[in-house]
């Protein structure tokens, strides 16, 4: 049946000259869809986060379930459809109903769940809701999935597969449409062809540069060369920011066929997947679909005698996250240190190995085929006239929803943040929100309407960045949070010039010492503080004026952005060495409430400097000069005697 | 094509590819730069030549951006200054406060550039770099709390002299300059040359010191000082103190070493010249023999030691005569040692060089003799200026004298050994003199000057076709083997590390510009031209020597003194 | 050791410098860590001096000079991890283990290093040894965890 079904799938449907399909390929892909079936199919997701959460373990429980009591039933691994605080999401399609979610689903609920559905007997707790699909019936009184606000505010274009079928079977993906904006593009339309569609189409790339996509690729073709290179940027190792991961692991196809589409609209025969380096699950997902492609003859010489040569190979990072940069990518790939180069050259004009080269985001090109598929004008259809389309934000932090999120431009940050993420969990106040992981800023209550626009944006300087949205609530100290990312920035940078290398140091350096308690206290050492702070924003701003890369350039923006909206921290931090969200150990002092004192000595045996006095069995106390704010003494107290000041 | 810009509201003409820099320039209008080489493409590395373009929100850099038709330029603004200022600055916080021990003290282009800004305060501070100090290279001693990874000598090192051996090391705020596996220097593939001391705009590259040493043993009643130098040293100590070079200055350098305190003083242009006729002879021999393979020159100690780690199967070809340097010292430590009655152990031998390399020569395996080194200390030609100076003698007010005998007369040849193509001219100029008895037009060598760093010339010498390679920096050797894998066969080659030869070399003045060295050669070249005696074989000095010293002196008159050998190195290349 | 490495240079070209971060990524899966010998070799097969070699492989995290430990720990240390404590794991395996991230304990039991955000997020603070995940780490969890561990790899 498989190799019937892969000739049936090349010539039925890939090779098909008309674009709707005939009614019988149709009904058998309905099958392969899994949209007819008669068979219970269970789906688990299955990205790194699911795993995390334990979906390998809930996998081989359910197998030995079913292989147990519905032997009939298949088990399928699909990708990450919603919120990761519902991992492992388990979903379960009994044959002639729509198919019903549950959430949160680790090994030792497999049982009772299936015992329940099983025997019609659906238990409330886990459920999340159920989709609908046509010529199915519906569950009552359960909620639809598109309803539930986590659902209702996004658009998912890019992540419409997600979760909706085995990323592991290319035959899944072609009978849902995959691979035939590809063929259709390298038989019947030229390279400028397809340049001029992107191009209509106002697609703008993901990766937070908002270059015009198809303007860059024509920048490329029009550059005359004997090899073209396109790269796909997959190595995402912003810290928080986990969006490209769940792509490859959930739809690797559709951006293989985006970066065959792109690959050929500049002339390329040769395309390149740069992916991180500890993703092993997610390597092996995207080499498991690229070897599947492969054996579709999807890749290779005279691909389905259209005259088009394309190669792609993965290539593995090594560990800098400044390799994220163009030129600094190409240095890589060229076996070279990852130092970022001199623009211009741009490398659609002399990229790797001297070639003219563009480099993809993974949203950019997954919008690709779609764009191919459904028209430039559908997808001016979404979105804001300057920046059409959707924008994917991985939503984290304190917000009671998290996960990956697909919404359309123009969508307010006050939607993504009170409907997609429901607010902040535990009763926590909002503190703001910050776009862009290591380079972004921060969104506060005045600014929640701003709508996701470049543009617009750009305009307040606020950097869309790749797609981080880190939710911060009032437990989180501003000026810790700032330090946090310039320590990052400051590992990771390339050294390469002076501003970059050496201002990340001192801005580190400064911050470290308003948040660290100081040796003994002088005015003379707040006086110095302050300066310090004067001095953060001469180097932010040389920083940002003069550094060679991106990196270098979008370092200060944290601090600079905190600086703005959180003025008062700062100052609190410098002038009164208080910490209003208790973080900052180094400004923490503890005091011992003498009433619940039982005098066990416990806190005084484990403080690390000795500041804890006392008799047996009479209260103990703190000496406050002494005192570290390390948090030992309040952690080890049973009595909670010991009071944050 | 030419078009108008406007910078700090001013027209002025630029033209089409040129960058920012180079049209600034061109009008007069300078701007401070620090990591850029002028032969080299620009890296954007220290970002001090930023400048504001208006439409862009960022300052650009003009080592590198091409001019526009409708640029608007400003140079000096606000923004521009604060930002070269804290450049400087932050490099400054991470940089030891050492300027008066520093070696570079006065020729510093960080305290140049800190000056031009007016940096008057330690605005910027914060932890330095822990200080690594490497003085395990004989020639070259690295300070690594003083680099500013500008990266200049990395590039000398893998563009220039193709020994790749240094790089970066680590990333962001621990990278350091280093060797392979960060091991002393020593352990490396590093030919001494100091081509990168010579680029290296602070003291975190400098020659090693012999003059504490030298001075110790100025002082000293009981030992007999002695120094040689060759001649392109007295050119560079010229150039270094600010005057004049005529062709007096020869006989004033000597009066005013012998002021310093030595007792005899030498020219190594003797032992130049014995140099080249030992060659001749070598290269007359091979001919006879029709060997296959070719003769390579070894004078100059950077390739000696390349070919060494590189291609040791070369090493056979190598003419094992030695150094002009060495010669000069093994004569002196012999010969003169016995003419002023005393022992090898007695003297103390100084050779003045414009070269760094030679400082590893002299402590060579097979530059001994009986334990007693040829030459006992090198001085770079900085160096001796420092000497000259601290001795606070006025070389505009000092009788001119000459040179020691036995070794003070040279030809021209020796002079003109110290440009690329110049030895091996010396040496064919000898073979043809010893074949047909009469001196060679010297036309017949001009191509062995002319430009790039791989020359072929075929020399005929009577009915004998002399096929003679010059390499002019060690990216010609590429060629060479090339022409080599093709099928050629050389008789005679010569290398040579620095381009352009030793007038280039690493203890010479610091010099930015190519014109400099390109009117040393001039020097060369002239001298070459006027003075009298070209042949070695005509030098007087030469003719004693070996007419009458070498024959009464039983020692030394098999000439074994002036031969040496090489060895497989050792090191991860 | 050295047949390792032939073993792995078959199947590259030689002088190609491109292949030079594949070639070390997989000398350092099989043998552990990049030795001197290897750079040495490789620099030899590839047309490259030893220094560029090193210079190249200091750059970029994941390359090691030391073998790594029997357990190996990664701490992620992205921005919701850290907003839920990561920094005392990663301050307690310090005190815990002896050793700061990147380096090996001398008995080669242990090693461990910060890593970027896993995509554990919700589920965070996360850790992963030697391939599995244990998430909602709290600190006191810690000396029992490296005490097991340490217990299963010495009887072993």
């Amino acid at each position: 049946m498989m190799e019937d079904l892969k000739a049936f799938l090349i010539d039925k449907v890939l090779l098909f000259e008309s674009d709707t399909l005939s009614p019988e390929t149709e009904k058998i892909l309905q099958q392969v869809r899994r949209e007819k079936t008669d068979k219970p199919v269970i789906y688990i997701s299955s990205g790194t986060s699911s795993v995390i959460a334990g979906s390998e373990k809930t996998y081989s429980t359910v197998e030995s379930y079913i292989k147990e009591n519905i032997p009939s039933a298949e088990l399928v691994r699909v990708g990450c459809t919603g919120p990761t605080n519902f991992n492992p999401l388990v979903c379960i399609q009994i044959p002639g109903k729509n198919k019903l979610f549950f959430r949160n689903i680790t090994e030792e609920k497999v049982e009772p769940l299936l015992n329940g559905v099983f025997h019609n007997d659906i238990s409330e707790d886990d459920l999340v809701g159920q989709t609908g699909t046509r010529g199915f019936e519906l569950w009552s009184g359960i909620p639809f999935m598109d309803e539930l606000p986590f659902f209702s505010g996004q658009k998912r274009i890019v992540l419409g597969n997600c979760g909706c079928y085995d990323p592991e079977n290319i035959e899944e993906y072609i009978a849902r449409g995959g691979y035939r904006a590809y063929i259709k593009a390298i038989r019947h339309y030229t390279f400028d062809e397809v340049c001029t569609i992107i191009e209509k189409s106002g697609l703008r790339g993901r990766s937070g540069g908002g270059f015009l996509t198809g303007l860059k690729w024509k920048n490329a073709l029009n550059t005359s060369s004997n090899a073209r290179y396109l790269i796909c940027n997959a190595k995402e190792s912003d810290p928080g920011a986990f969006t490209d991961r769940t792509i490859l692991e959930s739809d690797p196809h559709r951006l293989i066929e985006g970066i065959a589409i792109a690959s050929y609209a500049i002339g390329a025969s040769n395309a390149i997947v740069f992916i991180r380096a500890g993703a092993g699950h997610t390597r092996n997902r995207l080499q498991k679909a690229i070897d599947q492609a492969k054996d579709y003859g999807l890749f290779g010489h005279n691909i389905f005698s259209s005259g088009y040569n394309l190669d792609i190979v993965i290539r593995k990072e090594s560990g800098a996250f400044v390799c994220g940069e163009e030129t600094a990518l190409i240095n890589t790939l060229a076996g070279k240190r990852g130092m970022p180069q001199l623009k211009p050259p741009y490398p659609t004009t002399s990229g790797l190995f001297g070639k003219p080269t563009v480099i993809n985001n993974v949203e950019t090109l997954m919008n690709v085929p779609l764009i191919m598929q459904n028209g430039p004008e559908w997808f001016r259809s979404m979105g804001t006239p300057n920046s059409p389309g959707t924008k994917v934000f991985a939503v984290a932090g304190k917000g009671r929803m998290s996960g990956v999120v697909e919404v359309e431009m123009g969508t307010t940050i006050r939607t993504i943040l009170e409907d997609i993420a429901d607010g902040i969990r535990d009763g926590k106040e909002f503190k703001a929100v910050q776009l862009g992981g290591a380079s972004g800023s921060f969104i506060t209550r005045e600014n929640l309407d701003i709508q996701i626009d470049f543009d617009i944006l750009k305009e307040m300087e606020i950097g869309m960045g790749a797609g981080g949205f880190v939710i911060i609530d009032e437990n989180t100290c501003m000026v810790d949070l700032v330090r946090y990312y310039m320590e990052y920035i400051r590992k990771e940078s390339c050294g390469k010039c002076i501003p970059c290398r050496e201002g990340t140091g001192r801005m580190l350096e400064i911050l470290e010492s308003v948040i660290r308690k100081p040796l003994n206290e002088e005015s003379g050492t707040t006086l110095e503080r302050f300066k310090g702070v004067m001095q953060l924003e001469t180097i932010a701003s040389v920083m940002k004026d003069t550094s060679l890369c991106g990196l270098g350039q979008t370092a200060p923006n944290p601090f600079i952005s905190a600086l703005k909206n959180f003025r008062d921290e700062f100052e609190e931090h410098i002038f009164d060495r208080k910490c209003r969200a208790n973080v900052c150990r180094g400004l923490r002092s503890f005091s011992i409430d003498v009433d619940k004192c039982t005098g066990c000595t416990a806190c005084s045996a484990k403080c690390p400097v000795n500041a804890i006095y006392g008799t047996r069995l009479q209260p103990f106390f703190i000496v406050e000069e002494k005192c570290i704010g390390c948090g030992v003494c309040f952690d080890i107290c049973k009595f909670s005697a010991i009071n944050v000041k | 094509m030419l078009f108008t810009i406007q910078v700090n509201n001013k027209k002025i003409k630029a033209e089409k590819g040129e960058t920012i820099l180079s049209a600034l320039n061109r009008n007069g209008i300078i701007i401070p730069t620090l990591c850029r080489m002028k032969e080299f493409t620009p890296t954007g590395a220290c970002r001090m030549c930023v400048v504001e373009v208006e439409g862009n929100d960022r300052l650009v850099t003009a080592c590198s951006q091409p001019v526009e038709e409708w640029m608007k330029i400003k140079t000096h603004s606000p923004r521009v200054i604060q930002a070269r200022k804290t450049i400087v600055e932050l490099l400054l916080s991470n940089h030891p406060d050492d300027c008066l021990y520093c070696d570079k003290n006065l020729k510093c282009e960080l305290q140049r550039l800190s000056e031009e800004l007016n940096i008057r305060e330690r605005r910027i501070r914060g932890r330095k770099t822990k200080p690594r100090l490497d003085q395990s290279s004989p020639a070259i001693v690295r300070e690594l709390s003083k680099c500013i990874l500008c990266g200049r000598c990395i590039r000398v090192c893998e563009e220039v002299i193709t020994a790749t051996s240094l790089d970066f090391i680590n990333k962001g705020k621990e990278t350091h300059v280093g060797a392979a596996m960060d091991r002393d220097f020593n352990f490396s593939s590093c030919v001494h040359c100091g081509q990168c001391v010579l680029v290296c705009p602070t003291g975190a590259l400098h020659e090693k010191h012999n003059i504490t040493e030298v001075q110790e043993y100025l002082h000293k009643q009981d030992i007999i000082k002695v120094i040689q130098y060759s001649p392109m040293v007295t050119a560079g100590i010229a150039e270094e103190l600010g005057m004049r070079y005529n062709r007096e200055f020869d006989r004033i350098l000597n009066a005013v070493l012998r002021k310093i305190g030595f007792d005899k003083v030498f020219t190594t242009g003797t032992g130049t010249d014995i140099c080249i006729t030992e060659i001749a002879n070598q290269l007359s021999a091979k001919i006879e023999s029709g060997s296959d393979g070719s003769l390579y020159i070894s004078a100059c100690p950077a390739w000696v030691k390349y070919a060494e780690q590189y291609n040791p199967s070369l090493i056979p070809q190598l003419s094992t005569v030695k150094s002009p340097q060495q010669i000069t010292g093994v004569l002196i430590k012999t010969l003169v040692a016995g003419q002023l009655n005393a022992k090898p152990e007695e003297i103390f031998s100084v050779s003045a060089t414009p070269c760094i390399a030679m400082k590893f020569e002299a402590r060579r395996d097979g530059m001994m003799r009986k334990g007693i080194s040829d030459v006992d200390s090198v001085l770079t030609v900085r160096e001796l200026a420092r000497l000259i100076r601290l001795h606070g003698i006025d070389l505009t007010n000092i009788e001119h004298e000459p040179a020691d005998e036995p070794l003070d007369g040279r030809s021209s040849s020796a002079v003109l050994a110290e440009v690329s193509g110049g030895l091996a001219e010396g040496v064919l100029r000898s073979f043809y003199y010893m074949k047909l008895k009469k001196e060679a037009d010297k036309q017949l060598f001009k191509k062995l000057h002319s430009g790039g760093s791989f020359r072929e010339v075929t020399i005929a010498v009577g009915d004998l076709e002399i096929k003679t390679a010059v390499v002019d920096g060690l990216t010609g050797l590429e060629k060479l083997k090339a022409s080599v894998a093709a099928g050629k066969n050389y008789d005679l080659v010569e290398v040579m590390t620095c381009p352009d030869g030793c007038v280039h070399g690493a203890g010479l003045p610091f010099t930015a510009s190519r014109d400099e060295i390109k009117s040393r050669s001039k020097l060369v070249y002239q001298a070459d031209e006027t003075e009298a005696v070209n042949l070695p074989c005509k030098s007087s000095a030469l003719i004693n020597l070996y007419e009458k010293y070498l024959k009464e002196n039983n020692e030394i008159s098999d000439k074994k003194i002036f031969y040496t050998h090489f060895e497989k190195r050792n090191v991860l290349l | 050791m050295s047949t390792d490495l032939d073993i792995i240079l078959k199947k590259y070209k030689q002088g190609k410098r491109e292949d030079l971060i594949p070639l070390l990524q997989e000398v350092q899966e099989v043998m552990g860590y990049l030795t001197e010998d290897a750079i040495v070799k490789v620099g030899g097969f590839l047309g490259l001096s030893t220094t560029k070699i090193y210079g190249l492989a200091t750059f970029y995290d994941r390359f090691r000079f030391i073998p790594a430990g029997k357990i190996r720990i990664k701490v992620c240390n992205g921005t919701t991890c850290y907003l839920n404590g990561s920094q005392s794991i990663i301050s307690k395996l310090k005190e815990e283990i002896g050793v700061v991230p990147g380096q090996t304990t001398r008995d080669g039991i242990f090693s461990y290093e910060v890593v970027a955000c896993m995509g554990g997020c919700i589920n965070g603070p996360v850790i992963n040894v030697n391939g599995e995940y244990i998430t909602h780490v709290k600190v006191e969890q810690l000396p029992e965890l490296i005490k097991r561990l340490k217990y299963v790899i010495e009887n072993d």
